[in-house]
């Protein structure tokens, strides 16, 4: 009854106790208890409540907000920079906490999120447990039939992503989609559109994501309409799903297709061959331990008696953890990069928007010192010490608020760009409470924290030392402030380093030889069976109209590593590893741009090149072989012959996998079958502008049915770059903005500083001091702070980045250079933005200063 | 017209007080008038017309003495003012006036004044 006037209280309670009483009389103690609080609440009512002392505080907060607003107002610079400060500091952490958000949700948009997983398996590999995901087609048969009471369902999906050519008569799409077998639609919920999710039963049916869908159709109805694939098979639109966000297994998907159409006729009960993922549902009160443990040695009874002694193992990886938590070393699940990444911008938001907030409460403290005069006033007409403290504290909660604001028009500007660099698609969740419920109530403790110092402490003072001019700010705020100058620098400092180093880093892989050209070079997948036989014919119509150099066929891309094979021998000698093979045609060497160190390419001329090869420098060195070239070598994969080979000649390593590992060992046959992919080199003295419509003419005219559907060499090479260039990127607007703010908090701190010695300062120019001599007084402190800042950044941002580099093979080194340049350059933009107060105050007429009192 | 400034409520707490004399307080009354018209109503709601009427001049009030049951706490006692006493004679008489007027009724109650 806290709220109760007090020349009531006395009464009332007594009133209440005796209904109490009554009441126990009557009905139970909990009725009785009941009735008093209902009576109590009824004493909710304006004669009964106390009234606050003052009479009129409507135009008390008036006042308040009138000089706060004029105190925003007087001081419009620093006001921008406090504001707009904390207004990026929360932006980036918005930023950040989205992109963590959205890090988090993969896969959630699946509605048996917690019960699907895939089956992994762990391979010896000398002495290494391997875990990969590719499966024999035979393990889902088993599982599906044996271990049935185990899974809801097993679906066993194509492991690659499948490039087909989808085309409605005159409408030809290129398209990737999984095949699948028909209980997928179920086990990943699609939300169809039209049609029904077990529509792949039929093995001559579809499922359409609806973009794809709406590209063929446009509004009309998909449904039993016929298309055709690779303009091999005619099959029927089953169904229509709505897209799968960017942030889902399959989202790179744009139709599902039935696995007994890419078997077609296939056996499923096969031990041999690894092409298939296999998803499982577990049932919902299984865990996946129980599950896997029970399947774990599953495939024994069904491998080959090599395998089986040194064993393979079974087990299921929950979908919850597939995006973040994949990465196996020696079969055990290891802190993954994408992970790592998660931690690693989430401390670096974490520490913007820390800094932000120092900042904001620095100068938030450092600024209410020259309100002491106005405290002091108001004490002395009769403030009370709780208003003083409301006065402030709403001032910087309103303050912290118009940052707030401002940091949701901030990100909402930078999203499209963020999402441009980070490679998502992320929206502002507007209608999600914690959302709001987080960003207001973060904004509230910072408007508390900042506006803690002058509300508590100001406050406390007695208002005739403040108004008498005796009042000093305590030692313990500038000493704090120093702290945490410095810390912000060594965040900034450790920032800009790492930046650099990320680039460096990139810089040194890109400068890589990449053993091979691949500008100017085309690369297409000739998948249409139009294609067959009619390679001679291209080549000749190609290089008829002068924008070719030449073509080329191999069996997989230039830019990957597809292909590997072991069973090498030479002279009785066999070779342990695993080399990359690759089929190419005679003029491969000449169009992706081989260099030869060594012997010559595959020659039409000579007969015998059929059963040659190339290999690479690094196969050279594992082969030991003092003069390859000549030399014959047996291979055997798998123990069948396959027979023997001379080396033609030795090329350079060539970047087909990440630019930072070592080259692998490489090993180039000479095809006799039509391949897959095709590689054009364009002549160099013409422009792409004028050669493409000259190629696309001759494919057009050849194979009309597939579509000129290229890709540059270039663009795919470059793309082995990206997920560096992104970290890099981002890195550097973090840094920036660290910079930025750190340099605004100094900038508005060493205002302060020059204010608050405002009449020293004259004093030292009446008796003679020079500018340089103001300059140094100034500017010292913040220097030496920016120092300490760089000695305490240089060896931790050393540590942190040599760590970072560790993970690839082939990297730059760290040089002295960069520490020295980024503490220049720190303490450069210090100098500069501490020299313009200094100079400012320097300048100014002692008179100026002293005229006051 | 005439202002009798009473509302229903307030005259039945009126008559409550006067009729309850020494024991008028706020708990009885409360009690009192949820057994006479078998309305519930609370003692804050009760107490917060006691005091409208005291600011009207209708009631006076004086703290009385303490009682154990109470844990000794004093009671506030009201009183009807002659003021009081006038405005709720006005409205009975305003009722019987128009009680009086309308014809259905005038017959049966003729009260003599």
């Amino acid at each position: 009854m806290r709220f109760l006037r007090d020349d009531l209280a006395e009464e009332v309670l007594g009133d209440l106790e005796e209904k109490f009483y009554a009441n126990l009389h009557k009905k139970s103690l909990r009725a009785a208890r009941l009735n008093y609080w209902y009576q109590v609440l009824q004493y909710f009512r304006p004669f009964a409540i106390k009234k606050s002392p003052t009479i009129n505080t409507f135009d008390m907060y008036l006042s308040y907000f009138k000089i706060g607003w004029r105190n925003l107002l007087k001081q419009k610079g620093y006001s921008a920079i406090n504001i707009g400060g904390l207004a990026i500091g929360i932006s980036v952490a918005i930023l950040i906490g989205l992109w963590i958000h959205d890090e988090l949700s993969y896969n959630k948009y699946f509605e048996h999120y917690e019960t699907i997983g895939q089956i992994y398996r762990l391979d010896k590999v000398e002495n290494e447990t391997e875990a990969s995901t590719p499966q024999v087609a035979g393990l889902g048969t088993l599982l599906k039939n044996s271990y049935n009471t185990q899974f809801k369902s097993v679906v066993m999906v194509r492991a690659m992503l499948e490039e087909r050519v989808i085309a409605l008569s005159e409408k030809k799409f290129t398209q990737h989609g999984y095949f699948m077998q028909p209980e997928g639609g179920d086990m990943f919920s699609l939300k169809m559109k039209h049609g029904s999710r077990d529509g792949l039963k039929d093995k001559m049916s579809i499922l359409l994501s609806a973009s794809v869908a709406e590209k063929l159709f446009g509004e009309a109805d998909p449904i039993n309409q016929i298309v055709s694939m690779d303009a091999k098979w005619d099959i029927k639109v089953a169904g229509v799903y709505e897209d799968l966000p960017r942030n889902t297994r399959f989202h790179d998907a744009s139709f599902f297709a039935p696995l007994e159409l890419y078997m077609d006729g296939g056996s499923l009960d096969s031990w041999d061959n690894y092409f298939l993922d296999i998803y499982v549902q577990i049932h919902e009160n299984r865990s996946f331990e129980e599950v896997s443990s029970i399947i774990k040695n599953a495939t024994l009874p069904h491998l080959d008696e090599e395998k089986r002694q040194s064993g393979q193992e079974v087990f299921i990886h929950p979908m919850r953890e597939w995006h973040l938590n994949s990465e196996f070393r020696n079969g055990h699940l290891v802190t993954s990069p994408q992970q790592k990444a998660v931690w690693l911008y989430g401390v670096i938001g974490a520490f913007v928007l820390f800094l932000a907030c120092i900042n904001f409460m620095n100068l938030s403290t450092a600024r209410s010192e020259k309100r002491s005069r106005e405290v002091g006033i108001r004490k002395s007409i009769g403030s009370y010490r709780t208003q003083l403290v409301q006065q402030f504290l709403g001032e910087s909660i309103l303050v912290a608020c118009i940052a707030f604001v401002l940091s949701i028009v901030i990100v909402g500007l930078a999203l499209p760009w963020f999402n441009f660099i980070a490679d998502k698609n992320m929206t502002i969740p507007w209608t999600n409470y914690l959302f709001w419920l987080s960003g207001i109530g973060f904004t509230i403790v910072t408007g508390l924290l900042a506006g803690s110092y002058p509300a508590l402490y100001l406050s406390s003072f007695q208002p005739v030392k403040v108004l008498k001019g005796t009042f000093k700010p305590g030692i313990g705020s500038s000493i704090s402030r120093r702290v945490l100058v410095v810390f912000q620098f060594t965040v900034s400092v450790s920032l800009i380093i790492g930046t650099v180093i990320v680039y460096q880093q990139i810089q040194y892989a890109k400068s890589r030889p990449a053993g091979y050209s691949p500008k100017g070079l085309l690369s297409l997948r000739a998948g249409s069976p139009e294609f067959r036989g009619k390679y001679d014919v291209l080549r000749t119509q190609l290089k008829a109209t002068g924008a070719v150099e030449d073509i080329a066929e191999s069996n997989y891309s230039v830019t990957s590593t597809k292909g590997w094979n072991g069973g090498f021998s030479w002279k009785g000698r066999t070779y342990d590893p695993s080399f990359n093979t690759i089929f190419v045609s005679y003029d491969y060497g000449r169009t992706v741009g081989l260099d030869f160190i060594d012997g010559r390419d595959f020659s039409r001329e000579v007969a015998s090149d059929t059963a040659g090869i190339l290999i690479n420098e690094s196969a050279a060195k594992e082969f030991g072989i003092e003069n390859p070239v000549g030399e014959l070598l047996k291979w055997a994969p798998g123990g069948s012959d396959r027979g023997t080979y001379q080396i033609l000649g030795v090329v350079k390593d060539m970047i087909k996998g990440s630019p930072y590992e070592q080259t692998r060992p490489s090993v180039i046959f000479l095809s006799r079958n039509h391949e897959q992919w095709l590689y054009v080199r364009v002549n160099p003295d013409l422009s792409l502008h004028d050669a493409l419509p000259k190629i696309e003419a001759v494919f057009k005219a050849l194979v009309p049915s597939a579509p000129f559907d290229f890709r540059f060499a270039d663009d795919e090479y470059n793309a082995k770059f990206r997920a560096e260039e992104r970290t890099g990127q981002l890195a550097g607007i973090f840094s920036l903005l660290t910079i930025f703010i750190s340099c605004s908090g100094l900038f508005a701190l060493s205002a302060f500083t020059a204010e608050q010695r405002k009449k020293e300062i004259g004093i030292r120019k009446a008796f003679g001091a020079s500018l340089t001599d103001i300059w140094t007084l100034l500017s010292r402190e913040f220097f030496l702070l920016v120092m300490i800042s760089c000695l305490v950044a240089v060896p931790l941002s050393y540590y942190a980045m040599s760590s970072w580099l560790e993970q690839y093979q082939y990297r730059t080194t760290i040089s002295m250079m960069v520490f020295i340049l980024a503490a220049g350059a720190a303490l450069g933009i210090t100098m500069v933005t501490v020299s313009f107060q200094a100079f400012k105050t320097g300048i100014m007429k002692p008179v100026e200063a002293l005229k006051q009192d | 017209m005439i202002e009798t400034r009473l509302g229903e409520f307030e005259e039945v707490i009126l008559l409550l007080v006067g009729i309850l004399g020494e024991e008028a307080y706020a708990f009885r009354i409360a009690e009192e008038f949820e057994s006479q018209t078998k309305r519930s109503s609370s003692i804050g709601a009760v107490h917060s017309t006691l005091t409208r009427l005291e600011e009207k001049g209708f009631l006076k009030s004086e703290m009385g003495k303490a009682t154990a049951e109470r844990g000794g706490r004093r009671k506030r006692i009201y009183t009807i003012t002659a003021y009081g006493r006038r405005a709720l004679e006005d409205a009975r008489d305003f009722r019987i006036s128009l009680w009086s007027q309308y014809p259905a009724f005038a017959k049966k109650f003729n009260y003599s004044i």
